[in-house]
């Protein structure tokens, strides 16, 4: 492969738009398979208990102690401003508009995000995906599309409950430990956060991290090599792509939400 | 359809997620005391808004009685067309004025309304221009120096 070879970068820029088309022709069949996933309320049950449920310890912890950071830097700039009553504004505008996504699909795209990657590429180096074609059942239907939407459904759960163990984590430090007023601390909060605007628009981003975590970690155990290289490779590179994927997508929906 | 131990976890944790949300939105955004009954509007008229944005309250006696709906500039009379939206509870007498108050030292601006004593009251579409301006700092700075210095000359004078 050599860049100043007009076939060669024929052939790189041809495979990459093939890729992109089995990215994006895989991605409309799971979201056409909601309706099949559904029906099998089971092997759903059974994702998002593998997704969801050991996620869970995970997400509450760091939702408490972001929280407990948040109120500690807050309080120490808002102070200087003789406004530490806003406190409660802060700690929670910032976690249910930007952390409280972001941060749960971080940590979600390591958690959850990892194991759906090296799952799938298992399977298809032990040929299991073959196999199952070999019986005419559809993998695409049986093994990714619950996975998918167990992801999908997980998410934004698991970053409400981030945000909440998170307000609650900045009232502990907030409240019980500096010792800012409690009536403040919720009557700024609820004077300044809006149910629609500001919590809706949290829970759209978290649903949209949500498809594109999910999506990579399942397209990249998809096509992982069959090689145990392929499946580590595979897994790496769901990590670092959910990363800047999330990263990416919530500056464009941050910049469409908020700046209007 | 087979249950399964999973049944009791995934049932937990999606309430779990759901009881999240509702305290979001109860607890943080306070849901319930949004006032879902309609107003009515009412257009002020300003020479300077100050910082005055769409969604800042309206009080009269410090209580929340609506919202600003919309900002707009008139370029005929040069002024500021603020529309208000009044909650339907309350009724203010037609002479009332309106005027653009602080709420602390750096907090929000927010429109004070105090009632006339007319004996109709405002209606939808009313137009009102017994306004007064939000400060503006420069200006006021401006008149105290200008005031200082008028004292200073008139001072040096009367010593002469």
């Amino acid at each position: 492969m050599s860049w100043w070879r007009p076939s060669d970068v024929g052939f790189a820029v041809r495979s990459k738009l093939a890729d992109l088309g089995l990215a994006t022709r895989l991605f409309v069949r799971l979201l056409a398979l909601v309706g099949p996933t559904l029906r099998r309320p089971a092997l759903l049950r059974d994702q998002i208990h593998f997704l969801g449920n050991y996620s869970l310890s995970i997400i509450a912890m760091s939702g408490l102690f972001v929280g407990f950071v948040l109120a500690l830097q807050g309080h120490n700039v808002l102070q200087r401003y003789g406004s530490a009553n806003a406190l409660g504004l802060v700690v929670t505008l910032s976690l249910v508009r930007e952390l409280g996504p972001v941060v749960t699909a971080l940590l979600f795209a390591g958690r959850a995000g990892t194991s759906l990657t090296a799952e799938i590429g298992l399977m298809r180096a032990g040929e299991q995906l073959s196999a199952m074609e070999m019986m005419a059942v559809d993998p695409v239907r049986r093994i990714l599309a619950p996975r998918f939407w167990g992801g999908v459904i997980a998410m934004p759960l698991l970053a409400a409950v981030f945000s909440a163990v998170g307000v609650i984590g900045g009232w502990i430090v907030g409240v019980l430990m500096i010792g800012v007023d409690t009536g403040a601390f919720w009557g700024q909060m609820q004077s300044g956060v809006d149910v629609f605007k500001d919590v809706g628009n949290g829970v759209i981003k978290s649903l949209v991290f949500g498809l594109a975590v999910t999506f990579i970690a399942v397209f990249q155990g998809y096509v992982a090599k069959p090689t145990p290289e392929g499946v580590s490779r595979a897994t790496t590179r769901t990590v670092v792509a959910a990363s800047l994927a999330v990263l990416g997508l919530d500056f464009i929906l941050t910049a469409l939400m908020f700046t209007l | 359809m087979q249950h399964s131990k999973n049944d009791l976890w995934v049932g937990l944790f999606v309430l779990l997620g759901g009881a999240a949300l509702v305290f979001l939105a109860l607890q943080s955004a306070n849901l319930l005391s949004l006032n879902f009954h309609t107003g009515y509007p009412i257009v002020a008229k300003f020479d300077n808004i100050g910082g005055l944005k769409p969604q800042a309250a309206v009080r009269s006696a410090g209580v929340v009685v609506g919202r600003v709906q919309s900002i707009t500039f008139d370029d005929k009379t040069f002024r500021a067309n603020v529309t208000l939206d009044l909650d339907k509870r309350y009724a203010f007498p037609k002479d009332s004025s309106f005027k653009i108050l602080t709420s602390g030292l750096l907090g929000d601006q927010y429109i004070g309304v105090e009632a006339g004593a007319d004996e109709k009251n405002l209606a939808a579409g009313d137009v009102v221009t017994a306004t007064q301006s939000a400060i503006v700092l420069e200006n006021l700075i401006g008149q105290f120096l200008y005031g200082k210095a008028e004292e200073g000359a008139s001072g040096a004078g009367n010593k002469k």
